[in-house]
């Protein structure tokens, strides 16, 4: 029970992952490829601030969103100057640099030493240290990033969204600014990938840099291709594919020496398949 | 009075005049076509006016005094000017009602983030659909349409900004609308324009078919090589020798 607990708990993490990073790709149309950037700045602020100050959870986790949110205006005015292969490049840069930062700034997060022992979180009293309780936690803020993520992009700026993706110098033309769009999406979804990272850095008690890599940020583009992109169900339904393959794999019986390169070779597999087949990922409503 | 007036605009592109200190000038309730052979700066004027492009010298007025030289595009919309594009450009992965609804909807960043289509915007998107003889397409994605539909759709969103409730559009370019359309189309198009023009808007026509140009136009400008050759009715401009030389060769 425990382990499909732990399950759950991932797929939830990497679902608000998957929604958040859905909202600037998948809708926007800008190839974003940065957002375990966002996820560690959110871990790490939680972690940081649970351990020295013995702040309670969610309070770090508020922070984590504000800190997050001022970091990604700053890197977000610089994104939305560019659009398609330099705006993938850009994104993809600053995810190198903030994890050059998490490993080399040792005073603040031990670098390659990472932050052990990340209190659960607090609640009237109440420790989630259970995993249950730590699932249900999770579960209320899945669905709280996924109404969130349906409400913006059922709104009029969400569909702004998208005629930016398709074509922004037309929209342009209609009289939308468009790189206020652009910003401010980009700063929404880093500010949701920052509660994923504090579930993350509170549910596993421990974080190290080796958590946000690049590779990082393209598993959770995998999620949203593989589900569907412009779809939020499609995000939801990519984190549950992403976390469960490999445990479906486990059963397959490859040789324990070489499974864990094997998961690697399915997931690619996968992923040239559906792109020579489904583009758009299983529920998807747009075309990379 | 004129709406919209370009005063001697200029446009370089790697040393060559695409536009040469052209002056044109656009009126309410009339339909002004310009004119010219291929790649005498039409197309290029329009990008200039609607801030798509910057340019290099000269001035653009709304009304009387006001300046929107070099202005972002975002920012020219505002001031009532809207076009369409000879390739069409849509938004391919939305639905036709989608596109439509796109331009009627809130300007502004924070409100659009609290707004719903609701059915008065439905009806609007419905009714101009309906207008243009694709509303049975709405559901479909754009880039589903056919070349006639697409163009259809171009005027739609056009018709569209002119019926913004906050600041409706009333200079409208048309670049080259009833290329590619079948005849029953090019009739409903061109019943569209003479009505936008008998609601007050200054309609501007790119166009190469001079039947359409001699039924629709007002005014007629003639652009040759970037530069102005002739105005006035196109009765006038078609007995031009200039003219004739400018389409014919020498």
């Amino acid at each position: 029970m425990d382990y499909v607990i732990h399950l759950l708990i991932l797929i939830g993490i990497f679902s608000i992952l998957g929604l958040s990073l859905n909202l600037v790709v998948g809708y926007t149309g800008l190839l974003s490829i940065t957002q375990a950037a966002f996820y560690g700045i959110g871990a790490y602020t939680t972690a940081i601030l649970m351990r020295a100050l013995g702040m309670n959870f969610f309070l770090s986790m508020l922070i984590g969103i504000v800190a997050t949110i001022v970091i990604s205006s700053i890197i977000g005015t610089v994104l939305s100057k560019f659009k398609d292969d330099y705006y993938a490049l850009g994104s993809f840069g600053f995810n190198i640099i903030i994890y050059s930062v998490m490993l080399n700034w040792q005073g603040l997060t031990r670098g390659p030493l990472g932050l052990p022992g990340i209190g659960r979180p607090e609640l009237f009293g109440l420790i989630l240290s259970e995993n249950g309780a730590f699932l249900i936690l999770v579960i209320i803020l899945t669905v709280f990033v996924f109404l969130l993520s349906q409400a913006i992009t059922r709104s009029s700026f969400g569909r702004v969204l998208m005629a930016i993706r398709e074509d922004e110098k037309v929209i342009q033309v209609f009289g939308y600014r468009t790189h206020s769009y652009k910003l401010l999406i980009f700063i929404v979804s880093a500010g949701m990938a920052s509660i994923a990272g504090s579930l993350f850095a509170s549910y596993i008690t421990f974080i190290d840099p080796s958590s946000f890599v690049l590779m990082e940020s393209i598993f959770i583009l995998a999620i949203i291709i593989l589900g569907g992109l412009a779809n939020n169900k499609g995000a939801v339904l990519g984190a549950i594919i992403m976390i469960l393959l490999p445990e479906a794999l486990r059963f397959v019986g490859f040789p324990t020496e070489i499974a864990a390169q094997m998961r690697q070779v399915v997931y690619g597999v996968l992923l040239i398949i559906l792109m020579i087949y489904r583009p758009q990922g299983v529920m998807g409503n747009y075309k990379l | 009075m004129s709406l919209l007036s370009t005063h001697k605009l200029k446009k370089i592109f790697n040393g060559v005049s695409a536009v040469n200190g052209v002056s044109l000038s656009f009126e309410p309730g009339k339909i002004t076509s310009v004119i010219g052979p291929n790649g005498c700066g039409k197309t290029t004027m329009i990008n200039l006016i609607t801030g798509m492009m910057p340019f290099d010298d000269g001035n653009i007025t709304i009304g009387e005094h006001t300046k929107i030289d070099n202005m972002p595009a975002y920012d020219v919309a505002t001031y009532g000017i809207t076009r369409t594009f000879q390739q069409p450009r849509l938004f391919e992965q939305m639905t036709v009602l989608d596109n439509i609804l796109v331009v009627l909807t809130e300007r502004n960043v924070f409100k659009s983030l609290f707004e719903r289509h609701d059915k008065y915007h439905i009806d609007i998107a419905e009714k101009i659909l309906r207008r243009v003889d694709i509303f049975e397409k709405k559901d479909n994605l754009a880039v589903n349409l056919s070349y006639g539909q697409r163009k259809l759709l171009e005027i739609a969103r056009v018709i569209a900004m002119g019926e913004r409730t906050d600041g409706e559009s009333h200079i409208l370019f048309f670049d080259e609308p009833f290329a590619g359309l079948f005849p029953e189309m090019v009739k409903l198009v061109s019943s569209i324009l003479k009505e936008l023009r008998d609601e007050g808007k200054a309609v501007v026509l790119v166009e190469h078919n001079m039947d359409l140009i001699r039924e629709l136009s007002d005014h007629v400008y003639v652009l040759d090589a970037g530069e102005h050759l002739a105005e006035g009715t196109a009765k006038d401009v078609f007995s031009n020798r200039g003219v004739i030389e400018a389409y014919l060769g020498d």
